[in-house]
């Protein structure tokens, strides 16, 4: 066997691993899909009548709004757990013995980022027929649904190696708990819940050039049929860039420690 | 000549300031056990790691298993096994998935790593537990499940760092029986313990390990012999030959209560035949004779306490 088809079978082994462990320590998966649901479900019913009209319609308008919004939010709440379980895992001696045996090194990170990517796609699962129920009416063909589901799954990529690579850089599970807040807040200080022509300049302009308001702008496009113009462009570049950096970064600070 | 399992040449790490290592060499023979014994902070740990690819020395050779340590760390992996000082077993897995695990880590087919699991779970006495997370065995499971977990690729050279630390006198005694039982096999082991009657009742060879250099090395009698406090205790049948064997001697505390004189020696088999060379030429009948060497602790504490002394 190759060292690419070593690396993989490793990788899989991994992920069977990571799998295991989610079943057994449901929790965490239960809490990653249930705080966008709430969060959701607050937006719509408590926010959604004023923050409807204020977009020039009502609460009906705003489901379909503030859904692309609170599908990245729930991706980035999912980056906190997901550095939380990198940093508890390297807690464990039993990531000594990983290193101490003649393995594919990322593989143990490859198992941590696919199971967190599955538990998060079916988070999203949930989150989209919640959101269906509540009266959210996307236009979209086949293919613009799997264009959008495509594009989120590429950003839910980019942002668990992230946290992976935040998790692994923590000196704590605790400090690792901290690390990715500022992504969560990230959508807000875009145009996830209000269009960014009603914020501040400098706050707008801050929202227009972060990554997550691209993608948002995307997601809406597809679904919704919004104007989508480069974001679709700009989007793929921040999620591609953002996956390749912190892989590699996360692989380089696991290799170190 | 017999092949070394391990072979270390000045072997260095520091931490900043802190020197851990100070030229450290070693030499292991396959197939047997030797022990790296000393206090806490001695540097026992780090040379584990060091030795076990874990972290990089700072300076120094090393070839383990016959392959270059910092060149060839991967073949180094292949050919090893870890069991450390904290359990490294997946909490959240039921032992049996713990030993599958590692089967399909180590490219097992799938029916070889469940033949595999399940002889290792039934000789390490965890059937019944097998299906139970790890999170809910004892201390002394958790540990035999661990060994059990690095033996599944039945490694030549199994590195056990401080394996019985925490655990009770009876699980400590079936794991020195687990220990025999691989050297048995040809396996060679690396042990690193702070119980001086660990490294006693198991080791091929001791080094003691102190400050990061290595102060003695030798076979656990060996290492006694090093310090004083050693005699040759001998029991006559009267006074009358007490006191001869006191006047041929020379030397040596004599207890008419119980009959025995203490001759102070080293304890070596030349300084014995000497003694009762001696007594049987001026024909003094010896009742009992026994050698008593000073323990591994005495060693140890004599030997640890005069370097610090040198170092002040």
């Amino acid at each position: 066997m190759n060292t690419l088809t070593l690396a993989m079978r490793d990788s899989s082994t991994m992920v069977r691993r990571q799998l295991k462990r989610l079943v057994r320590y449901p929790s965490m998966t239960v809490q990653l899909i249930v705080t966008p649901v709430i969060l959701l479900l607050l937006f719509v019913y408590i926010f959604g009548g004023t923050l409807g009209t204020g977009i020039g319609g009502g609460r009906d308008t705003y489901v379909n709004y503030v859904v692309p919004g609170i599908l990245l939010m729930a991706a980035a709440t999912a980056a906190t757990g997901t550095a939380v379980m990198v940093a508890t895992d390297m807690t464990e001696g039993i990531i000594a013995r990983f290193r101490t045996m003649r393995i594919s090194r990322a593989s143990v990170l490859t198992g941590h980022v696919v199971g967190s990517v599955i538990q998060q796609l079916l988070g999203m699962a949930v989150l989209i027929g919640i959101a269906l129920a509540i009266g959210f009416r996307p236009n979209a063909t086949v293919v613009e649904w799997l264009a959008a589901v495509g594009l989120l799954a590429l950003f839910i990529v980019a942002i668990t190696w992230l946290s992976v690579a935040l998790g692994l850089k923590s000196s704590s599970p605790e400090a690792a708990s901290n690390a990715p807040m500022p992504l969560v807040l990230l959508p807000f200080l875009g145009s996830g819940f209000v269009p960014t022509d009603s914020m501040p300049t400098v706050l707008r302009w801050f929202a227009d050039y972060q990554p997550f308001t691209p993608i948002m702008e995307t997601v809406r496009g597809l679904l919704l049929g919004t104007p989508i113009g480069n974001s679709g462009a700009i989007a793929t570049a921040w999620c591609v860039g953002i996956a390749a950096l912190s892989y590699l970064w996360a692989k380089s600070t696991f290799n170190k420690a | 000549m017999t092949n070394l399992a391990i072979a270390a040449n000045g072997l260095r790490k520091s931490y900043g300031d802190k020197v851990v290592l100070d030229g450290v060499d070693l030499a292991v023979p396959e197939g047997t056990i030797f022990s790296l014994l000393g206090p806490n902070g001695a540097g026992k740990t780090t040379t584990v790691q060091i030795l076990s690819t874990l972290i990089p020395a700072d300076g120094g050779t090393v070839q383990v298993a016959g392959h270059d340590l910092a060149r060839r760390p991967d073949d180094v992996r292949g050919a090893i096994g870890v069991t450390g000082q904290y359990s490294a077993v997946d909490k959240l897995l039921t032992g049996e998935e713990n030993l599958l695990l590692m089967a399909d880590l180590k490219h097992l087919s799938r029916r070889d790593g469940k033949r595999k699991a399940a002889e290792l779970l039934d000789r390490f006495d965890l059937v019944d537990a097998a299906r139970k997370p790890a999170a809910t065995y004892s201390g002394g499971m958790q540990r035999r499940l661990d060994l059990a977990m690095t033996l599944v690729g039945d490694p030549r050279l199994i590195f056990l760092d401080e394996p019985t630390t925490g655990l009770d006198p009876r699980s400590r005694r079936s794991m020195w029986q687990i220990v025999r039982e691989l050297v048995a096999n040809g396996v060679t082991i690396f042990l690193t313990t702070q119980y001086l009657e660990e490294a006693d009742e198991l080791a091929d060879r001791i080094v003691l390990l102190d400050h990061g250099r290595l102060i003695a090395e030798g076979t656990a009698d060996e290492l006694k012999r090093l310090i004083p406090g050693g005699h040759i205790q001998l029991r006559f049948a009267g006074t009358h030959r007490l006191d001869a064997a006191r006047q041929v001697v020379g030397a040596g505390v004599a207890d008419p209560e119980a009959l025995t004189l203490q001759v102070p020696s080293d304890g070596s088999v030349r300084a014995i035949r000497e003694l009762l060379a001696l007594l049987d030429e001026h024909s003094v009948e010896i009742d009992e004779m026994s050698v008593h060497t000073p323990d591994l602790d005495d060693v140890f504490l004599t030997l640890t306490g005069q370097k610090k002394e040198a170092t002040r």
